[in-house]
């Protein structure tokens, strides 16, 4: 991706849903398949009325289960796809992703998360994060999961999602929130509109003279079967470089606190807030969680006295955090559930607390 | 080249054919392909109509079904 | 000697793995036969779903998706919405179509979405050992039904062509069977029909085919065929149900 230059690119101020819909459809996306859900249908509607007149197919699916089964036809047959959903969306979709991830087709897929489990309620949340990142559905398939913590950024990880989706034919999930799709932020889109993206060759667009092309997930021979499954463990080996983090302030921190998207938003205010005060904190931001910045953290183990992991779930990304870290440093957890937001005062008083703990200043 | 052609080890001896054929022309052999079935097997060419009703019940794409040329057929009489 | 009946060309000559007597076979020969006949080969993506046709993409020499079950209608419409001038077809059983794929047979039917459907009714779950489905008849036993269909538990079993019919997005509709050579032709020339209708661009249309399953009958095939006869074509008479009800399309 080239460099924007900040200063020239023109601003608008857009909503979180609308911009990540208007860098999709920058981005070349052919076909949105979606259904409506809170907190995210503006992006439907956004694709309903722009859409079509940008080159692309909109359809309103009968439910997420046909929204992303949509999705496996088009992509199957050479499309760039696209859907979006909240939280109990994606549990819908858990199968459609399997078969995906299994017959190794692109797509980018939405989560707008929302307040759970069950119908939960419509507010931001971050606990879908196990659900999105440690499996595609059934069976040993991964997402790739990009975080972003502005709308800006949603917008910039939308049109990579596109491409690293191509590069690995596998599923991108963004993983946001109902705060970040709902609120209104400046953003700008970048100039460089997505190169027309050849057909792959195993597109199922008719054999025409040509051998017979297959997208299908069954491999009936289990010792055929492990060698797929074997493939796609090389492939999220391979996935690996595209790790993606922000280390803020960490150059000479004594504590750091791990956060994602919207909390981490929140979180870089409480570091500069507690910095004020005279503790050297910095925040260390995946955003890539799939891969999830493993190396970042141990590393930051071993030069802080601990680690503050603030989610708003009840303890998900943690456990990566934990397992990174290996017990090097002290892993503390904070949260608030049901989609209520910490604020940065509250952050502050945990830093504050976790650093009067480890006696670090 | 006969009139009826039955891939021998393609069928799975579900006599549909057998049933299906107005003149009686197939039967079942007594002797099992390779994959454990008695085949369909054409026994009486003379009577055979070239109709192709076992070729259009038959599930499996076992049978291939011949026309006598209009010429062959007057000189044969 | 000249050619009367061989393979076509849409089909491979890779086995089925279809138990003996089942009609899969002929179905699949058919939608071939009907493919090659109107020059489509080609250009046309089979959607393959899940029942004892999960395998059918060996048996066709077609671009093929193998689709979760009960969802090849949606992938169908995927395709189908990015590339609209190619054919697309399903090929389902009872327990995809009509049991978990309610939902979107009934919605591809409804937006008239351009697509074909070959729905094998043979009111049984063959693939997965002879459980009740949506169409088993009343009194019918399966392995979930062993004292037979109940209608007080287990209700009515469902005619879908009927049902769908009433969508407007519907450009044709038929039901026919697989007992024979007379409705084997009719089969045939329904298929052909639906797919015309998708080639007009007149909307959806789909093509139920009662069909025979020897195995979980626990009949032989040639009884089977009879027990077709005698208790399939009451329940669901065959028919055309929409003919010419073309979409206006814009």
């Amino acid at each position: 991706m080239t460099p924007m230059d900040a200063a020239t690119a023109e601003r608008v101020l857009m909503k979180g849903n609308e911009a990540i819909a208007e860098a999709a459809i920058r981005a070349g996306v052919r076909a949105y398949f979606g259904y409506p859900i809170t907190p995210q249908s503006e992006i439907s509607e956004y694709m309903a009325r722009v859409l079509p007149s940008r080159g692309g197919v909109f359809l309103q699916a009968e439910s997420e289960v046909a929204a992303i089964n949509m999705l496996y036809g088009a992509a199957g047959a050479g499309a760039r796809v696209m859907t979006s959903t909240s939280s109990p969306g994606i549990s819908l979709m858990q199968e459609g992703l399997s078969y995906l991830v299994g017959s190794e087709l692109p797509c980018v897929i939405i989560n707008v998360m929302r307040g759970g489990p069950g119908l939960g309620n419509i507010a931001p949340s971050q606990a879908d994060y196990f659900q999105a990142t440690k499996s595609a559905g059934h069976g040993d398939g991964r997402n790739l999961v990009l975080a972003p913590a502005t709308i800006q950024e949603a917008a910039d990880l939308t049109t990579l999602a596109f491409d690293l989706a191509d590069r690995y034919r596998n599923p991108a999930m963004i993983l946001t929130d109902g705060i970040t799709g709902q609120m209104m932020e400046p953003v700008a889109f970048r100039d460089d509109a997505a190169p027309r993206r050849p057909v792959p060759e195993w597109a199922t667009t008719g054999a025409g003279d040509g051998p017979v092309r297959l997208i299908s997930s069954i491999y009936l021979d289990p010792e055929a079967l492990e060698a797929h499954n074997q493939r796609l463990v090389e492939k999220y080996r391979r996935m690996q470089a595209e790790v993606r983090f922000e280390a803020y302030q960490m150059e000479d921190a004594a504590l750091a606190v791990a956060a994602y998207g919207l909390v981490a938003r929140i979180a870089r205010t409480a570091v500069d807030r507690a910095r004020a005060k005279g503790l050297r904190v910095g925040l260390l931001r995946p955003i890539t969680v799939y891969p999830f910045p493993s190396a970042a953290f141990a590393d930051a183990a071993g030069r802080v006295a601990a680690i503050l992991t603030v989610e708003m779930s009840a303890g998900q990304m943690v456990e990566d955090v934990r397992l990174a870290v290996a017990g090097r440093a002290p892993v503390r957890f904070y949260s608030r559930l049901g989609g209520v937001i910490p604020t940065p005062p509250e952050l502050v008083a945990q830093i504050e607390r976790l650093a009067a703990e480890v006696g670090a200043r | 080249m006969p009139k009826v052609v039955i891939d021998v080890e393609r069928c799975k001896g579900c006599e549909l054919c057998v049933n299906f054929c107005p003149p009686k022309v197939l039967a079942m052999s007594a002797t099992l392909n390779t994959r454990g079935f008695y085949p369909a097997v054409l026994i009486d060419e003379d009577r055979c109509t070239s109709c192709a009703a076992c070729a259009i019940v038959c599930p499996d794409v076992a049978i291939s079904v011949y026309k006598a040329e209009r010429a062959q057929r007057v000189a044969v009489g | 000697m000249k050619a009367v009946f061989t393979r076509p060309q849409a089909l491979s000559d890779t086995p089925m793995h279809y138990c003996p007597g089942c009609t899969h076979g002929v179905a699949h020969r058919l939608v071939a036969e009907v493919l090659d006949e109107l020059g489509v080969r080609g250009r046309t993506i089979g959607v393959a779903s899940v029942g004892c046709s999960v395998f059918a993409y060996n048996y066709f020499n077609l671009d093929f998706q193998q689709a979760a079950h009960g969802r090849a209608p949606a992938v169908a419409t995927g395709i189908k919405r990015v590339l609209p001038d190619r054919i697309v077809f399903t090929y389902q059983g009872d327990g995809d179509l009509a049991a978990i794929g309610t939902a979107e047979i009934v919605h591809a039917a409804n937006r008239g979405e351009n697509i074909t459907v070959i729905f094998i009714n043979n009111a049984v779950y063959g693939m997965t050992g002879g459980q009740m489905a949506p169409t088993t008849l009343v009194g019918m036993r399966t392995t979930t039904t062993p004292f037979g269909r109940d209608v007080r538990t287990a209700g009515h079993p469902i005619r879908v062509a009927e049902m769908l019919a009433t969508l407007k997005g519907v450009a044709y509709l038929a039901r026919t069977a697989l007992c024979g050579v007379a409705h084997i032709t009719k089969t045939k020339c329904a298929i052909r029909k639906a797919i015309q209708a998708q080639l007009a661009g007149l909307g959806f249309s789909l093509v139920e085919i009662l069909s025979t399953c020897p195995v979980t009958w626990g009949l032989t095939p040639i009884d089977a065929v009879k027990w077709l006869e005698a208790n399939m074509l009451p329940v669901f008479p065959p028919g055309e149900f929409v003919t010419d009800r073309g979409q206006e399309r814009t």
